[in-house]
């Protein structure tokens, strides 16, 4: 059990966040949730348990969908982050997977959609087309209170098509 | 606009990560953390913070002793009733005892979470630990008291009745008698809750943001317990990431405690609470137990309904009697009984209090009236939709007064509503006259399947009133706000809509601002799916009386007759000549005459620009502007209904519960958006399916809650709820305000538990008397009745 | 709900984390995943003094199948282990297990060494490895060591693992030819903790006839239950439907103490244990059938 009168070492961490560089100092129980939304000013993610079980705060570390509240800002040192706030295309319009949210209804209260957004971002990077049983499967992870889920399902394969489109 | 589906004004800034919820905010706030109960019952024998003096980044730490004057009272009763003959309410820091496990006890304000959290773990409380009561059975029994001046834990006991249901009963060819339960559970939104307070030296004056679901009912809390007036406090409700009812609840302990401190320190204070939090010291509800007498005629018709149940209300009721209240009155559904008879005792527990969740007692009225009707069917081998059609109250016999008082303490008068024309749209939609035959066959493959259905009515729209403003500005923009809040439903499309339509200007001109005290000060909250009808009705009238003044400035510009005249598009002109037309912006700068002139549109309003100089610039009983301020009032709620239908497959090995297909249909008059009506319906029956067949408060007799996190309390995820819902909609407008709406917020979880138990039943051959069901439960019920 | 205060280091080697883990006491922990020590951080139902973080151990970031072993390294992730097509090809029964453990985004950062050392009687590869009788290596300051999965898991959540040792591969014998293998579990939601799990490997001989039934349980005892269930599965070759485990299905029903809990009764998990075992078993059994016809 740590005393308490300790006061946390410090450590420098470098996190490049949608794209920009940001050097912080943070204590080593610094949680990459907590940095981004407090130390980086970026609150677009959410926290909704810190036991890893909701999927709000799931961001893209190096591509990869993960649980912010499960990781400690140390351990993202130099790696690569995409948070909701950096999905939109560069010349500012929606991605596939956010104008796909709300062509299909697909958020209420939006506490829960970011990570809803990352998770099936990341997933359609490698699933491109997927079945309506994939889509539920893509989104099983995540909870959410207000939609029932229906209308994210549709938006998961909404997203697709959009991404098909706009590549074509 | 009004009635149509299009996509929502709110979603281009949340999807872009750039919602503004209560942690979003307050970057250089002080965090707050509390030291709570991890007793269900207990005396506070001595407090010791010595061990948090010494965590860098502390700044104060405060007990029950350190609370003035008013801070130091015990929470409000909010709802007073004549039957509540012992309300009991905590205070914001435990005086000398605690009452559930995660009572508020001691506060520490710090730095950051981290430190803050880190000092409260330092502190050292010495309990007496004193016997819990946990559970109806344990508070009815009174061996042990929750409140010692509170005998036998009873809160209140209130009986309304309709007729003789018991001489019915007495005389009645058949009786059935049923005992129920409901267990608790809880709203659970994914935003806990959350306070930010800065206090301004300057103007002495306090700016809260709160996640609740009334900002004008934090701002009266506040302002009456840190003794200021209500003009001194602002309350925002930043975006709310969902409420259920749970954040209807006010003045939470912190959110008395963190602007006291804001306050005391002279540093903007903030509080973010955790899930875990969230579970053991907000608020849960639905915990019933059920004894139903039923007299019914060869028919099924039902003659006399004698209804007893017990009502676990928690350690302490802020909130009244709503909840119970609310069950004795919707419990009636759709039908007439020849004689009702309802009566509750509310009792104390050591838990957690018990507050409205979506439904608000209307899940466990419904669970229990349906399940009587399927009771019936089953004793007289009868159609279970037949029985129900015989006990309806046709549209004909509209308005129907059931002879009782309803939450809003006015006669429940139905106004509205064609229940055999839902029956015959829900039978069709899941193929009720055809199941039979598929279960049948199913039976004969080896596979259990079952058909259950359930009705619901709905009071929404309760009062006592919502206002709304609706200013057109001198740029053409019209601006918006009522009091209420919101938390995902959508409010500022489905409010722009109507405004867009009756003021006859562009959606995307209407800025919709809620549940700010800035913006507008009067209001009740969001609740009781009354938000579209209430604060829908007095924008409509607010942007009907800033229209006819619209009209009224343009055709005295325009030398026309106001009968002439119509707005479209955001153009005052006269109907077919197009020339004679003025810009609302303008229209709004010429009702506000000027002396200075401070850009173009401004001059074009000035003392020498124009006007007849025989009569004053702003004719008498008239206001300077462009604007309508209005409020709707309505005489009482009004009644929205639906049916949900189910079909569900248990296994015949492992009882693992699946659902196969989901129906509803649904009334809830006009509608002002269909797909975010639809949103509702997918949201309520997903928490209808959690509430049936996955969620409840596992508290032990010691009353430690063993599921307080998102492990343990298990909320649907995606696999859990239906794959697709088949909604068909009925609308019978209300004649109670003026466009017609009924409530939608609630329905989509009120028929949940009745519907599974029903299916459930007929798919096991046994009665299903206690819900949510697991598997475990449901093989252990298959044990029961195999012997 | 935030961690107390713990020291930190992130070791490049596999020599200097253990280094480390020497150096700090008792009180240390290797974090690897973290799917399932973050939440007891912070929930502070854990608080160690200090925490080795081996993610950078690019070392250990392995998959490999050689010597009738499937080997996975200490900081490979679930993900990568249910992607890698050798090591489903050679024991398919990690890509059935694998697939049941929590969900997508949680097995992009958990580890299934990780998992393994973490000895929850829950968990879908504790069982995966008692079945398998594989074996976990670890490194301590006094060199390394290698335990089988028999006298690796000590109690829920307790392993073999030393505070100066870390765990650096966990390997799995191969499905051998004639053999079948399945993963059966029930819970509440999808991706939950299973009510009750079954894990089961079943061998043929050449006239089809069963010459090894195993099975491994989860959430019914303390560590991963392991159950010789080959005497109750006959002699009879050929195809066989599930009733015909039946007998295994009461055998392994009689061997089992599982606890009620808020979430099952114990005799649902007995219950559920006779089920599960058939169906394991009757999967098992078509695999191996496929799998001795080419």
């Amino acid at each position: 059990m740590a005393e308490a009168g300790l006061i946390d070492k410090l450590f420098d961490v470098r996190l490049v966040v949608n794209g920009i560089v940001h050097t912080v100092t943070v204590p080593a129980r610094r949680l990459l949730s907590d940095c981004l939304r407090h130390d980086l000013r970026l609150t677009g993610t959410h926290v909704g348990c810190e036991h890893g079980v909701c999927g709000a705060c799931t961001v893209l570390v190096d591509g990869v969908a993960t649980r912010s509240c499960l990781m400690l800002t140390v351990s993202a040192d130099n790696a690569e982050i995409t948070t909701v706030e950096g999905l939109a295309e560069a010349d500012g319009s929606l991605s596939p997977v956010q104008q796909a949210f709300a062509d299909c209804h697909g958020l209420q209260c939006g506490f829960c959609t970011p990570g809803f957004l990352t998770a099936i971002t990341a997933a359609l990077a490698d699933n491109p087309e997927p079945s309506h049983d994939e889509a539920r499967e893509i989104i099983g992870g995540n909870l959410c209170r207000c939609t029932g889920y229906q209308n994210i399902v549709k938006a998961v394969l909404r997203a697709s098509e959009l991404k098909r489109q706009r590549t074509s | 606009m009004f009635g149509e589906p299009i996509a929502r004004l709110e979603d281009d800034r949340l999807l872009r990560g750039h919602g503004a919820y209560t942690d979003d905010l307050g970057h250089d706030a002080l965090a707050a953390a509390f030291v709570r109960s991890p007793h269900a019952h207990a005396r506070i024998i001595d407090i010791d913070v010595s061990g948090a003096l010494d965590v860098d980044g502390l700044v104060a730490v405060y007990t029950y002793e350190d609370l003035p004057g008013r801070v130091a009272e015990p929470l409000p009763l909010l709802i007073p009733h004549p039957a509540l003959t012992h309300p009991r309410t905590g205070f914001p820091l435990a005086a000398d005892e605690v009452n559930y496990v995660g009572e508020p006890v001691v506060m520490v304000i710090a730095a950051d979470r981290y430190l803050a959290e880190d000092a409260a773990e330092a502190i050292v409380v010495d309990y007496e630990p004193l016997p819990a009561v946990v559970g109806v059975d344990a508070a009815r029994d009174g061996e042990h008291l929750v409140h010692a001046d509170v005998p036998g834990n009873v809160a209140a006991e209130l009986m309304q009745s309709n007729g003789d249901a018991v001489a019915a009963i007495a005389t009645a060819p058949h009786v059935l008698e049923l005992d129920l339960t409901i267990e608790r559970s809880a709203s659970s939104p994914l935003e806990g809750r959350g306070v930010l307070a800065r206090w301004d030296t300057e103007s002495k004056r306090l700016r809260v943001w709160s996640s609740t679901q009334t900002s004008t009912g934090v701002r009266a809390a506040v302002a009456a317990k840190l003794d200021l007036a209500l003009a001194d406090v602002d309350v925002i409700t930043p975006d709310v990431g969902g409420g259920f009812g749970v954040k209807i609840v006010h003045p939470w302990p912190e959110e008395v405690l963190v602007p006291w401190a804001a306050r005391q320190l002279r540093r903007p204070v903030k509080f973010t609470e955790d899930r875990i939090e969230h579970f053991m010291s907000s608020a849960h509800e639905r915990g019933q137990q059920h004894r139903v007498r039923v007299g019914f005629d060869d028919d099924g018709r039902v003659l006399g309904l004698d209804v007893k149940f017990w009502h676990d209300n928690g350690a302490y009721i802020p909130y009244g009697l709503i909840v119970p209240i609310i069950t004795s009155t919707q419990l009636l559904g759709p039908y007439k009984p020849g004689a009702y008879r309802v009566e509750f005792t509310s009792l104390y527990t050591n838990t957690v209090i018990v507050t409205p969740y979506r439904g608000a007692g209307r899940p466990q009225g419904a669970f229990v009236m349906e399940r009587t009707m399927d009771a019936i069917a089953a004793a007289l081998h009868l159609d279970r939709t037949l029985v129900r059609a015989r006990n309806f109250i046709t549209p004909d016999e509209m308005p129907y007064d059931h002879g009782l008082i309803f939450q809003d303490g006015r006669p429940l008068v139905y106004d509205s509503g064609d229940y055999p024309a839902s029956l015959a749209k829900i039978k069709a939609l899941i193929g009720w006259d055809s199941f039979p035959a598929v279960q049948a066959q199913a039976r004969e493959q080896g596979r259990n399947l079952g058909i259950g259905l359930a009705c619901y009515v709905e009071g929404t729209g309760v009062g006592p009133y919502e206002g709304a403003h609706v200013v057109v500005e001198t740029s053409g923009k019209v601006k918006v706000a009522t009091g209420l809040t919101s938390q995902g439903q959508g409010h500022q499309t489905v409010f722009a809509q109507i405004v867009a339509d009756e003021l006859g200007v562009p959606i995307g001109d209407v800025e919709v601002t809620t549940g700010d005290t800035r913006a507008f000060g009067y209001a009740v909250g969001t609740f009781a799916s009354r938000a579209a009808v209430m604060s829908g009705s007095a924008i409509a009238l607010a942007a009907r009386s800033a229209r006819a003044k619209a009209i009224k400035v343009a055709a005295a510009a325009l030398e026309a007759s106001a009968d002439d005249m119509e707005i479209v598009g955001g153009v005052v002109r006269v109907k077919g000549d197009p020339a004679s037309a003025i810009a609302l912006g303008t229209v709004a700068v010429l009702s506000n005459p000027l002396r200075y002139a401070f850009d173009e549109a401004a001059k074009a309003a000035t003392q020498f620009a124009g006007g007849d100089i025989d009569k004053p610039p702003v004719a008498e009983g008239e206001a300077p502007g462009l604007e309508g301020r209005e409020f709707f009032s309505p005489i009482r709620s009004t009644f929205a209904s639906g049916m949900h239908a189910v079909i569900v497959e248990t296994d015949p090995r492992t009882a693992e519960i699946k659902i196969l297909r989901y129906c509803v249909v649904h009334d809830c008059g006009t509608l002002i958006n269909p797909r975010i009506v639809e949103g509702q319906i997918h949201g309520g029956v997903a928490q209808g399916v959690g509430g049936a067949l996955y969620e409840r408060m596992a508290y032990d007799e010691t009353g430690q809650l063993q599921n307080a996190s998102f492990m343990d309390f298990l909320m649907p995820y995606v696999s859990e709820v239906p794959d697709g819902i088949d909604i068909d909609h009925l609308e019978t407008p209300s004649p109670l305000n003026p466009l017609g709406i009924k409530g939608a917020g609630e329905a989509g979880v009120i028929p949940s538990a009745a519907v599974f138990a029903s299916a459930i039943e007929d798919a096991e051959g046994f009665p299903i008397t206690a819900m949510p069901i697991s598997p475990s439960e449901l093989f252990e019920l298959r044990q029961r009745h195999s012997g | 709900m935030k961690p107390s205060s713990f020291g930190y280091s992130r070791p490049e080697s596999v020599a200097e984390a253990v280094q480390v883990l020497a150096s700090i006491g008792p009180d240390g922990k290797v974090l690897a995943g973290g799917q399932s020590l973050v939440p007891l951080l912070n929930m502070r139902l854990a608080a160690p003094s200090h925490l080795v973080d081996i993610n950078r151990l690019s070392e250990l970031a392995f998959i490999s199948v050689a010597d009738g072993q499937v080997t996975i390294g200490a900081t490979a992730r679930h993900a990568d282990v249910l992607r890698d097509p050798i090591a489903a090809t050679a024991q398919p029964l990690l890509r059935k297990a694998l697939s049941l453990v929590a969900h997508p985004v949680i097995r992009n950062r958990g580890t299934t060494v990780g998992s393994i050392v973490h000895a929850d009687p829950s968990g879908e590869m504790t069982a995966v490895l008692a079945l398998l009788g594989g074996s976990v290596r670890m490194v301590g300051a006094n060199g390394q060591r290698c335990v089988p999965a028999n006298e690796f898991f000590l109690g829920p959540l307790e392993s073999d693992v030393r505070p100066d040792e870390l765990a650096t591969e966990a390997s799995f014998p191969v499905l051998p030819p004639s053999a079948g293998c399945a993963f059966v579990e029930v819970s509440r939601r999808h991706g939950d903790y299973a009510i009750c799990g079954v894990a089961a490997l079943v061998e043929l001989d050449e006239d089809g006839i069963v010459t090894r039934a195993r099975a491994a349980y989860l959430s019914v005892s303390g560590t991963p239950l392991v159950l010789d269930l080959t005497a109750a599965c006959g002699d009879v070759g050929g195809d066989l439907v599930e009733a015909d485990f039946a007998d295994a299905g009461r055998l392994a029903m009689s061997q089992v103490r599982p606890a009620d809990d808020i979430h099952a009764t114990a005799s649902y998990r007995r219950h559920l244990v006779g089920v599960l075992t058939e169906r394991a078993l009757h999967e098992a059994h078509q695999q191996a059938r496929g799998r001795a016809h080419g």
